[in-house]
């Protein structure tokens, strides 16, 4: 156990907080919201990953998959949105479950 | 709070506990199961390094070693723009200024502030051959710019015309695929870059990249951006 496994194993934590969110909770944005949380984890471990070799440098390989996964995430998460909004204009709803767990708009949202 | 946040039944709850906390203790299992007494890759890329066409390593494997990666990501960026676009912002609201009444400090400081981003996007993009930087990080400055200029009220020029920001946003990404098509001509693999010209190529993917790549963060932010009554009226007019 070392220090940088302090890092990937908070990732797997986050990886897992995500994933339990994304299945317990409903409402699209909490959805998008709990993805972003996972893909958060995996970064975090990739980043410790990248550390736990012998050389004194970390691997460049790992680095490079960070940042590519982050520009992914982030047009994931911009269609994600885009879909969750059109959802709710065209049904104003914004989960997908049975409408007993529907959350109301609130009137001050805009 | 005037709602409540919606919850799925206890017993999702608990199963997806359990579920979620099997998954951990294995991924942890995993991730602690590496060895940690190997060199790894970066000894293999400090190798090849001067075959790449530039100095720092996850530059080399972004954009030499593994560059498949890259032009996959890219292509998934446009991808996503192209469905945002069509799902969320209609033709003539792209890029259309966020904030109507825009408070006149913030606008004056976006306007101070914008040919500095500019510069420094410039900057990231020629220091990511030696130093951390590159393509991505230079164009999330210049689209972080764009974002500045869209909240403090700028719209999109009048000199910049709908087709020709759609060509902005897939140049990238003709250009990427142009050079890694292009290459087989002179006998390589698909994105082989030939001996001499990998670091002059690898800079013109760069440079194509880093403009995609800001018109691509913009566009997204600002058609995810409409209002949602706007959307709706959209949607009634349609029909």
């Amino acid at each position: 156990m070392s220090q940088t496994d302090i890092y990937t194993l908070a990732g797997a934590a986050l990886f897992v907080i995500g994933l339990y969110g994304l299945i317990t909770r409903p409402h699209l944005i909490h959805k998008i919201l709990a993805l972003n949380i996972m893909s958060g984890g995996v970064f975090l471990v990739f980043v410790g990953i990248a550390r736990r070799v012998m050389s004194p440098d970390p691997d460049p390989l790992p680095h490079a998959m960070v940042l590519t996964g982050i520009v992914v995430t982030v047009s994931s998460t911009a269609y994600a949105l885009a879909l969750a909004k059109r959802i709710y204009s065209e049904t104003g709803m914004a989960a997908l479950d049975a409408p007993d767990v529907i959350e109301e708009p609130e009137a001050s949202s805009g | 709070m005037a709602s409540v946040m919606p919850k799925s039944p206890r017993s999702v709850r608990l199963a997806a506990a359990a579920l979620c906390a099997g998954f951990g203790a294995l991924l942890v299992r995993a991730v602690l199961a590496i060895p940690e007494d190997h060199p790894g890759l970066a000894p293999v890329v400090a190798e090849r390094i001067a075959e790449s066409g530039v100095e720092h390593a996850v530059t080399a494997v972004l954009l030499n070693f593994r560059s498949y990666d890259t032009l996959l990501e890219i292509a998934v960026l446009v991808l996503a723009t192209i469905g945002v676009l069509s799902i969320a912002g209609s033709h003539s609201s792209v890029w259309a200024p966020v904030a109507e009444e825009a408070d006149p400090v913030l606008s004056a400081l976006a306007r101070l502030l914008a040919p500095f981003m500019v510069l420094a996007s410039g900057y990231l993009l020629w220091a990511g051959e030696h130093a951390p930087g590159g393509a991505f990080q230079a164009g999330s400055v210049l689209g972080a710019a764009g974002v500045l200029l869209a909240l403090s009220g700028y719209a999109r020029p009048a000199w910049v015309s709908r087709f020709g920001l759609r060509v902005v946003i897939s140049v990238g990404l003709i250009v990427f695929l142009a050079i890694a098509v292009g290459v087989m001509f002179l006998g390589g693999a698909l994105l082989e870059y030939p001996d001499g010209y990998a670091k002059a190529l690898v800079l013109i993917v760069e440079t194509w990249l880093t403009v995609s790549i800001g018109a691509i963060l913009v566009s997204l932010f600002i058609a995810s951006a409409s209002p949602i009554e706007e959307l709706r009226a959209r949607a009634g007019d349609g029909r």
